[in-house]
């Protein structure tokens, strides 16, 4: 009798194999990628049905959708990596706009040679964010590239949420005399990554920010404060998130420097480059604007989730024409709080 | 911050303030030019004009390295990269300043030359020593407190026999720029310096002294740090007031007269004086600007590439080139905030934070409509 196991398959070499192009060529090497890797680790009802698309049923209310594509350098940095990053970003653009994030769809393209372990760790640690979060991959794609034609691994997700009745939050809507809340320090995420970038080495441990944010958004909604707009800083940091805010609403604003924080470590690795903390990137932090009145029942409300214990009020919205972004410094002097101009470059001398 | 946090504070800023005001003469004014990029910065970043009389004036000076790099030198580094195919290794804002045609080192790039933003000479070592089938060119820019570290980067090519590593050498000296600014006909109408931070814990405070002695300007050295700045507005305030001029020190916690004779012997070893160089806004300047000693030619990829120095002159509505000598100031461009800005910059005073005209949009453009 033959000893031929008609249905049996070497199970993946997650320790020393690495991504080739079949794992992209929709043959059985991908179909096993996806069900030792990627279905393994996302393990949900909707993924178990294993077609093209996810079936799901359909919400009640007003639906959100966003998307948000992830090419970070170093792909593992102090705080995590590039896979809980992509579910947090999304997470927290479904939930800034007041919706209660349902479901995730995750798009991998992959560079020849990328190591199985550190891919597995990846799409791990995507899974523990997201079963933490409550909220599943339900569906996804796997695309290999040459090698030199990508950076290891690129992740694109996208969200779906639901918005309850009675919720408006949009970037148009603050008025003057609103005020500007900001959950907590700045600069932390941008800071732990360049940080680590090769050839800038810093003693103290900065740590990424990373979080998904809807926990806390829930919380600031239940509150029932008026609040107006919702938005994370994440790129462009805090100065242009406001700036697109004070553009889209027609406003200006007046910020207070010595209400925002920044860690020390992050501070001190600014300072030592020549970089303004005010750009720097944030993934766990929100902004909000609310009612003037509201401000200190909402801060109370912030302040008493873990994700916002720091949180303070850092400005106000002014009516001003020409809608510039201003703030009041620490040596009593007023600046503009301008748009980032091409990329944060280090100064000279 | 320590060390950082006292050099910022709201009190001691107010009382500073109000000892200039109570100083001040009502019946003049105070048009003090700060030459380094980094008080400019520190000025806008801070809002110190806020915190002064409206007769005391800051005039921003050409001390910021981007800003004072002519279009010529820019295009000597793009033709580097995208003719010689050489690795163009450069410190950041660099990469940002207007070339001809419509080009900058960051625009090369996008279009396929190989330019690489780094952060100390070091790294330009390190990508010559990781790629020794690859020419690695360092545009060296700056004052004389980027110019040891350059000259170290020479000697360690040197000594490790380092054959595919070369610089462009752009380096410049404050105290020619200061006379160039002094010794215009008609003069600028200026009654006192902030001198530079950094560049003076390198050649001390002792080559100043000829503006106080010959060109009766008072000189007052001073950190970048905004009290740093406000104290020696005040300290010069105070010696125009009594008609003194002098060489005062107010950043004593890194600047001696002598400066640092070890940086300076270094430079002195590996580098002579250019008999001309052509500053962006000062025009060529007899005696500015350094170049590598023959010993080191075989690092002197002026040489090595037998690249020449064609003059390009700026546009010519651009004002960048009073702007520098202090004649004019941002808001007299009608370039400013139209055809100029950050992202689409026209002359170099826009590139770097601490460009004169970058600046005041980034951070002070309120004021105009405040006006």
């Amino acid at each position: 009798m033959s000893t031929v196991k008609p249905n049996y398959s070497r199970p993946l070499d997650i320790k020393n194999g690495r991504v080739d192009m079949s794992h992209g060529s929709g043959g059985r090497a991908m179909a096993q990628l996806i069900t030792e890797l990627f279905a393994a680790a996302f393990n949900n009802e909707y993924l178990a049905q294993g077609n093209d698309g996810a079936l799901l049923p359909a919400a009640a209310g007003r639906l959100v959708m966003a998307t948000d594509s992830h090419v970070v350098s170093p792909l593992f940095f102090a705080g995590g990596d590039i896979g809980c990053l992509s579910v947090h970003g999304t997470i927290n653009d479904v939930a800034v706009m007041g919706a209660k994030p349902l479901y995730l769809s995750a798009g991998f393209i992959l560079e020849e040679g990328f190591p199985l372990a550190d891919l597995k760790r990846i799409v791990e640690s995507m899974a523990q964010a997201s079963r933490e979060a409550g909220v599943p991959v339900v569906t996804g794609d796997t695309k290999v590239v040459e090698q030199g034609k990508g950076d290891g691994v690129f992740i694109t997700t996208t969200g779906v949420g639901v918005v309850r009745d009675g919720i408006n939050l949009s970037g148009d809507l603050a008025q003057p005399g609103d005020k500007i809340l900001l959950s907590g320090t700045i600069g932390d995420h941008g800071m732990a990554i360049l940080s680590q970038r090769e050839g800038l080495t810093f003693s103290a441990p900065i740590v990424s920010d990373t979080a998904a944010l809807h926990g806390l958004i829930a919380t600031m909604l239940d509150s029932g404060v008026k609040l107006r707009v919702l938005r994370d800083p994440t790129r462009g940091g805090l100065a242009t998130t406001l700036n697109e805010i004070a553009k889209q609403s027609g406003v200006g604003m007046m910020l207070q420097e010595s209400a925002i924080r920044v860690n020390q470590p992050v501070e001190a690795a600014c300072e030592f480059l020549g970089l303004d903390p005010l750009y720097v990137a944030n993934e766990g932090k929100l902004i909000a604007i609310c009612a003037p009145e509201d401000a200190d029942r909402l801060l109370e409300v912030m302040r008493a989730h873990p994700l916002a214990s720091e949180a303070s009020i850092i400005g106000e919205v002014l009516g001003d024409a020409h809608g510039f972004v201003q703030m009041t410094t620490k040596l009593g002097g007023r600046r503009v709080v301008d748009w980032l101009a091409g990329e944060q470059l280090p100064r000279i001398c | 911050m320590k060390y950082v946090d006292e050099f910022r504070d709201g009190e001691l800023a107010k009382n500073i303030s109000a000892n200039i005001a109570n100083e001040a003469d009502p019946k003049r004014n105070y048009r003090l030019m700060e030459f380094c990029g980094g008080h400019t910065h520190a000025i806008s970043r801070y809002g110190i004009a806020d915190l002064l009389p409206p007769n005391v004036r800051m005039i921003h000076g050409p001390g910021c390295p981007v800003c004072v790099l002519p279009i010529g030198r820019v295009d000597q580094a793009i033709h580097l990269a995208r003719e010689h195919g050489v690795i163009l290794c450069t410190y950041a804002d660099t990469v940002r300043v207007p070339a001809s045609d419509n080009l900058s080192l960051m625009r090369a790039k996008a279009n396929g030359a190989d330019v690489r933003m780094i952060y100390s000479t070091q790294d330009a070592l390190k990508i010559a020593r990781e790629n020794p089938g690859r020419e690695v060119v360092f545009l060296a820019i700056g004052f004389e407190t980027t110019t040891p570290p350059t000259a170290v980067a020479i000697k360690q090519a040197e000594a490790t026999g380092l054959k595919n590593f070369s610089i462009l050498c752009d380096h410049v000296l404050t105290p020619a720029a200061m006379h160039a600014i002094l010794a215009v006909e008609g003069g600028v109408a200026l009654d006192g310096f902030v001198g530079p931070a950094h560049v003076s814990t390198v050649i001390g405070s002792k080559p100043y002294e000829p503006f106080a002695d010959d060109y009766g300007k008072p000189v007052v050295i001073a950190g970048f740090e905004p009290l740093d700045v406000m104290q020696a507005i005040l300290m010069l305030v105070r010696q125009i007031n009594d008609g003194r001029a002098a060489v005062e020190n107010e950043f004593t916690r890194a600047v001696t007269r002598e400066g640092n004779l070890k940086a300076q012997e270094l430079v002195a070893e590996v580098f002579e004086l250019r008999d001309m160089f052509e500053w962006r806004g000062l025009g060529s300047v007899p005696n500015s600007a350094l170049k590598l000693r023959p010993k080191y030619a075989a690092f002197d990829a002026e040489l090595k590439f037998k690249v020449d120095y064609v003059e390009v002159p700026d546009n010519k509505a651009c004002e960048c080139a009073a702007i520098l000598r202090g004649q004019k100031r941002p808001l007299e461009c009608k370039f400013l905030g139209s055809v100029c800005t950050p992202e689409n910059p026209v002359g170099s005073c826009m590139v770097s934070s601490e460009g004169a005209c970058a600046a005041h949009y980034s951070y002070g453009r309120f004021r105009e409509t405040a006006q």
